[in-house]
């Protein structure tokens, strides 16, 4: 009887597993591009086989589940700062300043806010949207080319910076 | 001729490929700086707009140049729908949005009123570029890595002539930043926007109302004729108007 019921187990386990294969194989198939993680229900037929006793159930756990690629975040050392809301310094950003505070949440940058921000960005409604043109998109890379000019955002996105930094450094104090 | 000066919290560089350029003419556009700076400062208590601010100066006093910063607001508000609006949460007004490319494009009228052609005013990032460089060509603008930290990695060149070039944006770390006046709208999806158009007043004011669109602005600038935009989001993905490859430079890797 143990030797059977170890026999069925091991039948099921192997029933299990080309399920799972195959079904993975066809979900991967049909849904290459779809982004969504695959998680694959045992089969129906495989229900109707009586329980057994088995001791160490083997789930469907060998079978790599691919993930989109993702673009992977700033990485922090874990801990780095201390939990609580930081306040930095205001910093000139031209003609306005900019002054940011840190959440820090187990140790991690949960959120930053602009306690102060030059109102030109003031939102407030929607503009009607119009048909849309063929617009061109594509990731952006690093040129060579000599230039006699740079444009960029740069006040702004400085001052946030140290005013970041400057919450930080008294998260990490 | 070449100079940079630091003033307004900022590097302003002038650059004349003229060659009878001569030390005046930079003196007199630093100082020209240094005025509207004086004037429209909102964190100078001295300046004119903090005095606007405050209640001392009431609108029959104001000088002929805050009328005019008052009325260009005003049609740009109009002309973008609401978006660019120097009126602060508080009620006081903070015009510097317009006040940036506005001078630069006073300051490029004040070098060729003095006869030259072939220069550029560089304030912060916003360009009026007019006639060619010193080697006799389109000036050369890159459009720089917004996640460069170093700021030294250029995405984009553009090789223009009698155009002004504004990029507004936001550095993010990939957290979420807010918009103080509309904390449930967080501005984190676009972290640069460049607009080319006809000079850099124009140019200036068209990328902040952009920028402050989120998305919807590289669409805005699609449909505004004679401006070309060039956006790029938190990911990285740059997005481009039909237009704008017109001034790209081939890549020379």
């Amino acid at each position: 009887m143990k030797i059977k019921t170890y026999t069925k187990g091991y039948m099921k386990k192997f029933l299990l597993s080309i399920f799972v294969i195959i079904s993975f194989a066809f979900y991967v198939f049909y849904n290459r591009t779809s982004g969504e993680v695959a998680y694959v229900e045992p089969a129906p037929t495989t229900t109707i086989l009586p329980p057994t006793p088995t001791p160490t159930p083997t789930p469907p756990k060998t079978i790599p589940i691919p993930k989109p690629p993702v673009i992977p975040p700033p990485i922090l050392p874990k801990n780095l700062y201390a939990d609580g809301t930081f306040t930095g310094d205001s910093v000139d950003a031209y003609y306005g300043y900019v002054q940011v505070e840190a959440k820090i949440t187990n140790g991690k940058i949960a959120e930053v806010n602009f306690l102060d921000y030059p109102s030109d960005r003031n939102t407030s409604r929607h503009i009607n949207s119009v048909a849309m043109p063929r617009l061109r998109s594509e990731a952006i890379a690093a040129q060579s080319y000599k230039v006699n000019i740079v444009s960029g955002a740069t006040d702004t996105s400085m001052a946030f910076r140290e005013s970041l930094q400057s919450a930080l450094s008294l998260a990490m104090s | 001729m070449k100079e940079t000066r630091l003033l307004m919290g900022m590097g302003i560089t002038v650059e004349i490929s003229d060659s009878s350029a001569t030390k005046e003419i930079f003196d007199e556009v630093f100082s020209y700086f240094k005025y509207v700076d004086e004037k429209f400062s909102t964190y100078k208590n001295t300046s004119e707009i903090s005095r606007v601010n405050s209640g001392e100066l009431s609108e029959e006093f104001w000088s002929k140049d805050m009328k005019e910063v008052f009325a260009l607001a005003e049609e740009t508000k109009k002309l973008t729908d609401g978006y660019f609006d120097i009126i602060r949460a508080d009620g006081t007004y903070d015009p510097s949005g317009l006040v940036k490319g506005w001078a630069i494009f006073n300051a490029a009228e004040i070098i060729k009123r003095a006869g030259f052609e072939n220069f550029y005013v560089e304030a912060g990032g916003d360009i009026e570029a007019r006639g060619k460089n010193g080697d006799g060509e389109d000036w050369k603008v890159g459009i720089r890595d917004p996640f460069d930290k170093e700021k030294k990695i250029i995405v984009k060149v553009i090789s223009v002539s009698d155009i002004g070039i504004a990029t507004s944006g936001t550095y993010v770390l990939g957290q979420h930043i807010y918009n103080p006046h509309a904390r449930d709208r967080r501005i984190t999806e676009i972290v640069s926007f460049t607009v080319v158009g006809p000079n850099i007043y124009e140019a200036d004011r068209f990328a902040t109302a952009a920028f402050a669109m989120g998305r919807e602005g590289i669409r805005f600038i699609e449909n505004l004729p004679g401006f070309e935009g060039y956006m790029i989001d938190k990911d990285g993905i740059a997005t481009e108007t039909s237009g704008f490859k017109g001034y790209v430079l081939n890549n020379n890797l």
